[in-house]
This record gives structure tokens, sequence and C-alpha cells, in this order.
């Protein structure tokens, strides 16, 4: 009994004791709060204030080539510094082309890959390799085929970490070497086809868009993924309890579930592409021409501004500025509708939080 | 009622299901082959020429035999670090903010969309409105200016992934702290920053990995030097700066042998630092995860 009363007082004791711990904050503490609340404040404007002033900045330097060219500005074919005749469609043609067909190929690319990774195939594939050994049942196998999901998703993501010249680089020395047979014998047999019309004499569009297409499939295949597994299980179970077959259930019941978060994955991965400069500033050959060959050389926005203004002399400076808006525009569009897109998917919070 | 439930390859509908796991699984392997090629090359074509020579020489001009990049190593590292310096103070407060002081007002709802644009923003952009707003000013190409662009590309990263680790933090420890009466900034300060420092360090490293490897903000805000960075003397910050991304992209379309080799070699070096970095930084997260 004595003993039980003394437990309780040990017990008691460190109350006490916490008392002493807690106390109001001092007046000098409170000062420093407020001095650093107040500095935590001016920076999130700060941040603000940077993000509009750059916009702010790029319209600001572009108003006169705007009150100059104008809108035929747009619509221009021409690039001539000496004759004082600036056009950009060729090059927005150029932006929309490569990173349309980057986005055909890499989406397509990515989906296969967010559905392996997600839907557990490697995991079946393995389990039935496992099983037919008879080592199934060990621990040390059995958590095996999500360590290799794992890994593969990172090893894939590694591709996002690769420095995009260094895409370039490959690209010049590696992939227009190796696809220009097949580039050049599509070109020999299918002439009369509008996007195989010329022969593939270096760099060009298509090796452009494939490079792109490589860069931006791990921002699709992993935000495709994300969207399939968060689609409820029970849709799937309910799925399989009516005799679907995986790839049944997959087809009508999951990738519709899942539309939203894909669709923004792919509208991401295109705003990516449509501001991606060096991978494209070194193949598509930066000719100031429009041409529905894939195969013929071609320019991109990105890529015009980063060939032209370290040159760039004072006066032109304006008219890069105003295509910088033109890119800024598409860019900001296409991120803006994949991001509501995307989180709409969720369906919480109104627009501001969504965005 | 059939009750055969084994699978059968007769139904054309397991068939179909076998032969596109089968398509499937092919895909996933066929986007491997580029990871396996870029980096087959770069230590097929870079390795050979690294020496400790062209770690520390100057790069070479068109028909000169050797040379390296030296300057070029030395001018992105001071150049990521001055912006990481930059943009690591102004990106952890402005987490703070967004986390902790005010999470759901107006200002930090306006925060939180200015940094999701700007992380969705053309890295080039960056380059023309440092190239607007500093060199112009400045009068020239200078390492500063460089280095201010890939601040403003590391920001978001480091605002966003800061803002998602303070989130992360157990309340209890906050509700803790807050019950011995500290002060907001000291349960910042020693509580919160500290726990969530592993995923804050992530974040700077992946921002890290991403501004070493930009190429299109600096082309014209550094743009190239063929000296290097501290000639003996002086600090020439306010000089054209070399850089290993611009060197590859300057040497990789020229027709001289040596200039190409260099390029290779520089890739390799370049993907060796953005790799590590951002290895670094997966690393960090994966040992202390927060829950």
């Amino acid at each position: 009994m004595t003993r039980a009363l003394e437990r309780n007082s040990k017990i008691e004791r460190p109350a006490g004791e916490l008392e002493c711990i807690a106390r109001p904050p001092s007046l000098l503490e409170q000062r420093a709060d407020i001095v650093f609340r107040g500095c935590c404040y001016v920076i999130a404007w700060l941040v603000i204030a940077l993000v509009i002033f750059i916009v702010a900045k790029i319209a600001w330097s572009s108003i006169p080539a705007i009150s100059a060219y104008g809108f035929p500005f747009l619509t221009g074919q021409q690039w001539d510094p000496n004759a004082g005749t600036y056009g950009i469609l060729p090059e927005i043609f150029g932006t929309l082309v490569s990173s349309t067909v980057a986005i055909l190929l890499s989406s397509f690319m990515g989906i296969a890959i967010a559905i392996f990774l997600s839907e557990g195939l490697l995991s079946s594939v393995l389990r039935l390799a496992l099983r037919q050994l008879g080592i199934a049942n060990r621990s040390k196998w059995s958590r095996l085929p999500e360590k290799l999901e794992r890994g593969l998703l990172n090893v894939i993501e590694l591709l996002a970490a690769i420095p995009s010249v260094v895409y370039g680089l490959w690209g010049i020395y590696v992939v227009i070497p190796t696809i220009r047979p097949y580039c050049n014998f599509l070109n020999a047999n299918f002439e009369w086809f509008p996007l195989f019309g010329t022969p593939l004499s270096g760099p060009g569009l298509f090796p452009a868009a494939m490079v792109l297409s490589i860069m931006i499939l791990p921002t699709i295949a992993s935000l495709s993924r994300d969207a399939l597994n968060s689609v409820p299980i029970k849709l799937r179970e309910a799925a399989y309890a009516l005799g679907s077959t995986r790839w049944e259930a997959i087809f009508m019941v999951i990738l519709p579930a899942a539309r939203n978060g894909i669709i923004g994955a792919i509208l991401l991965g295109f705003g990516r592409a449509l501001g991606e400069t060096m991978a494209l500033a070194m193949l598509t050959g930066n000719s100031n021409r429009i041409s529905w060959s894939l195969f013929s050389p071609g320019n991109t926005l990105a890529a015009l501004l980063a060939n032209n203004f370290p040159e760039a002399s004072k006066n032109q400076v304006p008219t890069l500025m105003y295509a910088a808006l033109v890119l800024l525009a598409i860019t900001l569009g296409v991120n803006l509708l994949g991001a509501i897109v995307q989180q709409s998917a969720t369906r919480k919070g109104n627009l501001w939080t969504r965005i | 009622m059939d009750t055969n439930l084994n699978k059968s390859f007769a139904r054309l509908s397991t068939l179909l299901s076998c032969s596109l796991t089968g398509v499937v699984s092919l895909l996933t392997l066929v986007a491997l082959i580029p990871l396996i090629s870029i980096l087959g090359m770069l230590i097929l074509k870079g390795l050979p020429i690294l020496h400790y020579s062209t770690l520390t020489s100057l790069p070479p001009s068109a028909f000169e035999e050797g040379g390296g990049f030296g300057n070029a190593i030395v001018g992105t590292l001071v150049m990521v670090g001055m912006a990481t310096m930059v943009s690591v103070p102004i990106g952890i407060l402005s987490a703070v903010y967004l986390a902790e002081i005010a999470p759901e007002s107006m200002v930090a709802r306006w925060l939180r969309f200015c940094a999701k644009i700007l992380s969705g923003f053309p890295s080039i952009l960056a380059g023309v409105f440092i190239y607007g707003s500093v060199v112009i000013l400045c009068g020239g190409f200078s390492a500063v200016a460089g280095s201010l662009a890939l601040a403003i590309l590391m920001l978001p990263t480091i605002v966003l992934t800061s803002e998602e680790a303070m989130r992360s933090v157990p309340i209890k420890l906050k509700e803790a702290a807050i019950a011995i009466g500290t002060t907001q900034t000291q349960t910042i300060l020693k509580i919160v920053l500290p726990t969530a420092l592993p995923s804050i360090l992530t974040g700077i490293l992946l921002a890290i990995s991403r501004a070493a490897g930009e190429t299109a903000p600096l082309l014209f805000t550094s743009l190239f030097s063929n000296y290097w960075i501290y000639d003996g003397s002086e600090l020439s910050m306010m000089r054209p700066t070399a850089s290993l991304a611009v060197l590859i992209f300057n040497f990789s379309g020229t027709p001289f042998e040596n200039q190409v080799q260099m390029a290779w070699g520089a890739s390799l070096v370049l993907v060796l630092i953005v790799l590590v970095t951002n290895l670094t930084g997966k690393y960090f997260s994966r040992r202390f995860p927060l829950q």
C-alpha cells in the first residue's frame, strides 16, 4: 500500500517539474516571433511579385515590337533582320508539330508503362515463376516483385534527370544515324504521302520529336501511374467479380476511371515539350520553313530564342521578346489546363486550391 | 452451368489478355533502351578522354589537340552554388509561410499558384527575363546573371517540396511544443524545420541537380568563356563564364573531332554530377521517412 503511494507520488513529481518547463514566452521572444513571421510574409509576397514581374517584364519589353509588327508577326513566314521583316509562323508550327508528335509517341509508351507498373503485371508473372521454383512463400522472395516494380519506376524516372543538352548530343550522334536509313526508306517508297515527303538529310523534326518524347516519358509515366493507383480497389474487384479478364477490367473500368488524371499528365507533358529548348535547338536544323514532311528540318520558338539572343542587337531584342511572349502564352495555357484537369480528378476545393 | 474456373487459352478474351500483357511488358523494356544507350555512349566515348589534364585545363580551340574543360566545371559549380545560396533561404521561408504561418490565406493561395506556374515555366524564359532585366542593365553577360536565372528555376521546386515536407511533420510534435509555451517561431525553428530537414534536403538536391544540367537559361546570361573564373588575382563574377552545359552545346555541332570528344567527356562529368546529387536526394528521403 505504501509502496503504491510512493509510486503515485513519483509519477506526480515530474508533473511539478513540467510546470517549470512551460512558461509564457518572454517579451524578446514575442518580438522575435513577430519579426520572423513578418519576414516570411514579406518573402511570400516577394515570390509572388517575382512571378508577376517576370511576366510583366517580358510583355513590357515586347511592346515596341507589338506596336511595330502587330498581328502579322504571328502569321509571317520571313525572319530577315537585314530586311526588317519578322514572322514566326514556321516557329509556332514547328513547336506545335514537334510537341504533338512527341506527345503521341510518349503518351502511348507512358500509359503502357503506367499500366505495367500499377496493375501488378510484373508481380503476377514473377509469382508464377517463383511458384514453379517452389520458393514463392519465402519472405525474402515474396517481396521481390514490389521491389522490382519500384526499382523500375526509379530507373525510368532517371530519364528525367539527364540534362537536355546531353539528350541533344546523343540525338546528333546516335539517334539521327540510326533512324536515317529507315526514314529514307519510307521516303523512297511512300513519297506520295505528305508526312514522308522529303528524305532525312541530317537534323529534322522527326528525330527531334523522338528525343523529345523520351524526355517527357517519365513525366507522363509516373503521373499516369499515380492516377491508376488512385482508382478505388472496389471498382477493380467489382469488374473481376463480373467475370472480366484483367485487360477487360483495365480498358472498361480502370482507364475510364483514371481518365482525368491521365489527360492531366499528358497535358503537363505537352507543356514541358513546348518549352523544351536545347534538344530541339540541336536537332531540328533551324530552318525557317513550313513543310508537312516530318523529315524536313524545321525550327521551334524556344530554339529561335536560343539561337538569336546571344548575338541580338539592341533593336532586335523587342522582336525576340515578342516571340518569348508567344511561347509564354502557349505554355501557360497548356499548363493551366493540365493542372485543372488533373486536380479535378480528385474533386476538392475551389478553383484556386485546384490550380 | 459452366463452372470451369481454369484459365483456358481457347477463350478469345484470355488470349487477348495474355498477348496484351506481353505487349505492355515489351513496351516497358523498350523504354529502357534510351537510358542504356545514353549511359553506354557516355562511358564508351567520354571515359577514355577523362584524365587529370582534361579536368584541369582550358578548352581547346578549333585545330588544337588536347585541352580540357576545367574552367567549365568550376563555372558550373560556382553558378549552381550561388543560385542555391539565393534560392534556398527564399524558398524555405516562403514554404514556412505556406505550411505553418497562414496555409489557407489568400496570399498563400496566390503563392502556391505562382510557384506552380513557375515550375511549368520553359527554362529559356528565365534566361530571357534575366537578359532583359540584369544583362542589359549591367551591360554584359556575367556569372551573376547566370546564377540568378538558375535561382529562378530552382525556386519552385524548393518551395513546393519544402511545403510538402513541413506539412507532413506530425501535429503531436507541434502541439507538445506549443503546450510548453513556445512562440510559433520557436516551434518552427526548433521542431518543424529539424524534423522536416531530410525531405527539405531532398527537394534542394533535386533542384540543384536540375539546375546543374540547365543550358537554355545560361546561353545568353553567362554565355561562355575560354578562361578561368579566377585568374590568380581577381574573381571575375561580372564577366562571361564557362559552364559544362554550354560547352557541350557549343562543341556538339563542330566538325572538329577533338572538340566533339571534349563534349562527350563533359557530358559524362555533367551526368555524373547530376545523377549523384539526384540519387543522394532520393536517398535522404528514403533513409529518413517522416511517418
